[in-house]
């Protein structure tokens, strides 16, 4: 019924259009059609639920397809590199990104942030954001490709996050090896020692768990979840 | 076919009020980065028959499986319940991060999914999923899954051969190649003997001696420590 009424509206849409050709001698102003650039504004407002892992600066992107990561996937260099160090320059520009925001700061434990991310289209669009818990070697965490095209204004919806092992180093927890406060050690390298795949991350273990040689104590250990993550399409 | 007693065909017609046929797509990823899974079962069945209770004492069946990934006992308890099953569709193991795809169709009433697969390595320890109420709707759905230990054997976190059997204690084997050995055991008690969430792998950092022959820094995990991707057709 719907698909027959539909072609009745299209063939009158095709003939009306037909007639207006035909006419043209006949000045009919227009009213000239308007395309206004219409814009989609969302914030989204993350929370660091940990008890001692500041977080990187959040990276956040719009985008239609692509992931920045999956589960069994070895890690691409942009997200090792964030992962693994903390910077998420290479993420803002990943190829597939229609927009990026970067958190101008680190994200302490128990504390949270606001970023807003403006685009022109809403088919489609998804939300994709991580950032690196910086007291591991390369655990990380975010939100993957959130579907927000169904999103209306002032409605938002919330998620808790996982820990993810980028599974591009060794979770040694050894000095030297870990970017956060807890050791001031390297960042990114480019050496892949670890499973070269994506997965949970397995938590730290410490020295006061019985890993003698780990830099971390008991109070960097984290369980899931490791971030809230509010979104609010605003406009 | 035999003549169903009257009692049952009214039941029937009440389950297909309740739920009917399904036919699922399913993805089981293991989400962990050092663990692998035995054989994975996972069967629709109805309210009744479910493949464990929390907080009640592991079935024989379930130990068999927890403690050795022998899913022969549950298969034997879930045909004769007849829950619609997928047994092994990763024909084996299924490693750290690795997926495995199965289709199963369930029959009326059969409204529920549950999973199990054992951990290794762990003593007695599973991932699962405990009567999932598969949805009418069609559409695709995400259930994160976590570890649960079968409350039937001590964590010792000694590897030992022949641990699979009900009789021996210890962990089977650890298929990534990275355990240790030497261990004395961390322990001989299983004080919560009812299947309960697992309290995780401690290991140590001594590989010849100490009290686990499993690595802290690999075979610890958080949950959740599997995702399953549902597809109601």
């Amino acid at each position: 019924m719907r698909f027959s009424k539909s072609l009745i509206i299209l063939a009158l849409g095709v003939s009306l259009a037909a007639c207006s050709d035909s006419d043209n001698n006949d000045v009919e102003v227009k009213p000239p059609v308007v395309v206004t650039p219409t814009s989609y504004e969302f914030t989204v407002t993350i929370t660091n639920l940990t008890a001692a892992q500041p977080f990187s600066p959040v990276a956040l992107i719009a985008h239609t397809e692509g992931m920045l990561w999956q589960i069994g996937n070895s890690a691409s260099e942009a997200l090792e590199r964030m992962a693994e160090g903390g910077d998420n320059s290479q993420l803002l520009t990943v190829d597939f990104a229609t927009h990026a925001q970067s958190a101008e700061s680190p994200l302490p434990p128990g504390e949270q942030l606001t970023l807003t991310l403006t685009t022109e289209q809403l088919e489609s669009l998804k939300i994709s954001l991580a950032t690196m818990l910086v007291n591991t070697n390369d655990a990380f965490t975010g939100l993957n490709a959130i579907d927000v095209s169904s999103l209306a204004v002032n409605e938002s919806l919330s998620r808790h996050s996982h820990a993810y092992d980028a599974g591009t180093e060794t979770n040694s927890e050894a000095h030297g090896t870990i970017p956060g406060p807890a050791d001031s050690g390297e960042g990114f390298n480019e050496s892949r020692d670890d499973i070269n795949s994506v997965a949970m991350h397995p938590g730290v273990v410490s020295q006061d768990d019985g890993l003698r040689s780990s830099v971390l104590t008991s109070q960097h250990k984290f369980d899931n979840p490791v971030a809230q993550i509010i979104i609010t399409r605003t406009q | 076919m035999k003549a169903l007693p009257l009692s049952m065909l009214a039941a029937s017609a009440l389950t297909s009020f309740l739920g009917q046929a399904a036919e699922l797509d399913i993805k089981l990823t293991n989400l962990t980065q050092g663990l692998h899974f035995t054989p994975v079962l996972i069967a629709a069945h109805n309210s009744e028959h479910k493949l464990f209770n929390v907080a009640m004492p592991a079935s024989t069946a379930l130990q068999t499986m927890a403690e050795g990934g022998n899913l022969e006992p549950l298969i034997n308890e879930a045909t004769a319940a007849s829950s619609d099953m997928v047994a092994n569709p990763a024909e084996g193991l299924l490693a750290p991060t690795s997926s495995t795809m199965a289709t199963l169709t369930t029959s009326d009433g059969n409204n529920y999914l549950s999973l199990t697969a054992m951990l290794l390595p762990t003593n007695d320890g599973f991932v699962g999923l405990d009567s999932w109420m598969i949805p009418s709707q069609a559409g695709t759905y995400t259930v994160y899954l976590n570890a649960y230990d079968a409350g039937t054997e001590a964590n010792d976190e000694r590897v030992v051969e022949g641990a699979g059997a009900l009789d021996v204690l210890g962990i089977p084997a650890a298929p990534g190649g990275n355990a240790g050995s030497g261990a004395s055991g961390v322990t001989s008690n299983e004080n919560n003997t009812m299947v309960h969430i697992h309290p995780g792998n401690l290991g140590d950092d001594d590989l010849e001696a100490g009290i686990s022959d499993l690595n802290n820094t690999v075979h610890r995990w958080l949950n959740p420590v599997a995702m399953l991707t549902v597809t109601v057709k």
